[in-house]
């Protein structure tokens, strides 16, 4: 180790995290107080003269809107639904890889991963053109299959606009999942399996009694990480449909965007994204308190 | 798990490896080919599958009659900066939380860990008003601060897991050669996991590449539009032409693809620690 006397030296990895802890304290811990505070305040970009503390007068507000009430239940819809369906079909891929090589198999993993590398808003475009309600290849596949006789107008109708959204989630979603429970898939010691195998275990039981249990911290942190993600991820939403029509499809993310965007509402944004952040710490306790997770590291 | 298969199973996995292939892809092959479809092809009744009158005249529609390379520029610029930034204090960051036993490192990890789930549009408004303050509003160097800041947590778990795998040993012998610690991690240290350090670049440019909301937010300037910003102002200035926005979406697409696809293994060793967004 270097020669530096010793008071210097415990003060050496200090001054290597400064930067980070200079810019997340600046850019991130300040804004968020920021907010908090802006959250008790009457405050419009465009009357800054007119600012005032008005106490929970913005919560009062919030409360009361219906769209709040509707972008709740959106959100859970969002997150909850994608995220089954992310994790599901994720999972199954995992399975596939794991059981063994074949041909091609690096090519294959390049290309079935690579939806995960494609910018939101590049997705968004994407598949609101393949939505498109007079030339969208969806709409094309499924009258060609007899499923539907005429085209669908899949983003404008309030029954089926924020499903078609989670749609290009999922899309978007299923090789998260997959390349994390495929690295905790292949971090199972491989004696596990052939212990069971020796004992005449069937494949089921050694998938429930071995490959799951030693799953379980990957899926609960990846699960975590991901619900946090999706419930702040407005970029397909705002792209493909604005939240509309008539808010069907508004979740708390894109509404905070769009109220701090369009109408330059201040107050009332920053007590929108307080409400977002307190529900998600909530969940993330709970979540971390139910799964047990952390205990048996520790 | 190598085992003796029926022919039923193996059918089996490859029909859902099929499956997971075609799903993966279409939208993809989707976007590329209507790039190339004239707009008559486009706008008709009868939808081809594969490529009838290929033409490359929306992408030079893009090229011509819009400012994307503007944008492309603006983009490499943000992402850049922003990653090679990211990248020097990641490695210091990293360096710290695997090589010293210090008071608050435990804390420090948990505050990494807490901010990955900070929701991003709770900073919007703050920082809007932080940055008109500061003159930060419409310049590139505003988006850069934020790329920076929003992508150091995960950089830094990246950077320390790498560090954990290069052998204490190989650092020992150079400080007996003379070095001091700084001279250490750059000529023995990092050129040791270069492959790490590349994924954490790569990982970086391509969330600042993919970034819309604090862009659309904070970047007014014609001349200082980012890619999301412009492509989001093509839907209302040019009517929905598709093809020129699939045009300008593969062109948008094709550059961190390949960066992608080339570190996308390096990537899943930081992902098994557990600290990952997005």
């Amino acid at each position: 180790m270097p020669k530096n006397s010793r008071a210097v030296r415990r003060l050496v990895p200090y001054f290597m995290l400064s930067p980070s802890y200079l810019f997340i304290g600046a850019l991130m811990l300040v804004p968020l107080l920021m907010a908090i505070l802006y959250s008790t305040q009457y405050y419009m970009i465009f009357e800054p003269f007119n600012r005032a503390f008005i106490g929970l007068g913005n919560y009062l507000n919030i409360f009361k809107d219906p769209v709040f009430w509707l972008a709740v239940k959106n959100t859970l819809v969002w997150t909850f639904s994608s995220l089954v369906l992310q994790f599901t079909l994720g999972m199954i891929l995992a399975l596939l890889l794991n059981a063994g090589p074949f041909f091609g198999k690096p090519l294959y993993q390049a290309l079935v991963f690579l939806p995960w590398a494609v910018p939101g808003f590049l997705i968004g475009m994407t598949w609101k053109w393949m939505f498109n309600a007079q030339f969208g290849v969806i709409n094309d596949l499924l009258i060609r299959a007899q499923i539907i006789s005429q085209p669908i107008g899949f983003l404008s109708m309030p029954s089926t606009a924020l499903l078609s959204v989670v749609l290009a989630n999922v899309w978007f979603g299923v090789p998260f999942f997959a390349i994390t429970l495929l690295a905790g898939l292949q971090a199972i010691p491989y004696e596990l399996y052939e212990a069971g195998n020796i004992e005449g275990a069937s494949s089921t039981r050694l998938f429930w009694h071995v490959t799951l249990p030693l799953l379980k911290p990957t899926m609960i942190v990846s699960t975590l990480l991901r619900v946090i993600w999706i419930a702040n991820f407005p970029d397909l939403i705002y792209i493909m449909t604005e939240g509309g029509p008539a808010d069907t499809s508004q979740t708390l993310s894109t509404y905070i965007f769009l109220t701090g965007y369009k109408s330059l509402n201040i107050g009332y944004s920053a007590g929108l994204s307080v409400v977002l952040f307190l529900a998600l710490v909530v969940f993330a306790v709970a979540f971390i308190k139910l799964t047990g997770f952390g205990r048996e590291e520790a | 798990m190598i085992q003796r298969r029926s022919i039923r199973q193996r059918l089996g996995r490859a029909l859902g490896l099929l499956f997971f292939l075609c799903f993966a892809l279409f939208p993809l092959y989707w976007m590329v080919l209507t790039s190339f479809k004239p707009d008559r092809e486009l706008f008709s009744e009868q939808v081809n599958y594969w490529p009838v009158h290929p033409t490359f005249q929306h992408y030079v529609d893009v090229l011509q009659r819009t400012a994307f390379g503007v944008y492309l520029r603006n983009s490499l610029a943000a992402a850049s900066a922003a990653a090679l930034v990211v990248l020097i204090i990641a490695i210091f960051g990293g360096y710290a939380l695997a090589r010293f036993k210090f008071r608050g490192r435990q804390m420090s990890l948990m505050a990494l860990l807490a901010t990955q789930m900070f929701p991003g549009v709770v900073l919007v408004a703050p920082l809007y008003l932080l940055f008109s303050k500061f003159h930060l509003l419409n310049t590139l160097l505003g988006l850069i601060l934020i790329y920076i800041t929003l992508n150091i947590p995960f950089a830094v778990f990246l950077m320390r897991g790498y560090f954990a795998d290069v052998p204490v040993e190989l650092e020992e012998a150079a400080y007996i050669d003379g070095c001091n610690r700084i001279e250490a991690i750059w000529r023995i240290v990092v050129p040791a996991l270069w492959p790490g350090i590349v994924a954490t670049i790569v990982f970086v440019f391509v969330a600042a590449w993919s970034e819309m909301v604090f862009a659309v937010m904070f970047i007014n300037d014609e001349g200082l539009k980012t890619i999301p910003v412009g492509l989001i102002m093509f839907v209302s200035k040019f009517n929905v032409s598709w093809g020129m926005m699939m045009a300008a979406t593969t062109m948008a697409l094709v550059p961190i693809a390949v960066l992608f696809g080339y570190i996308q293994r390096y990537l899943v060793q930081g992902l098994t620690m557990g600290a990952v967004k997005g």
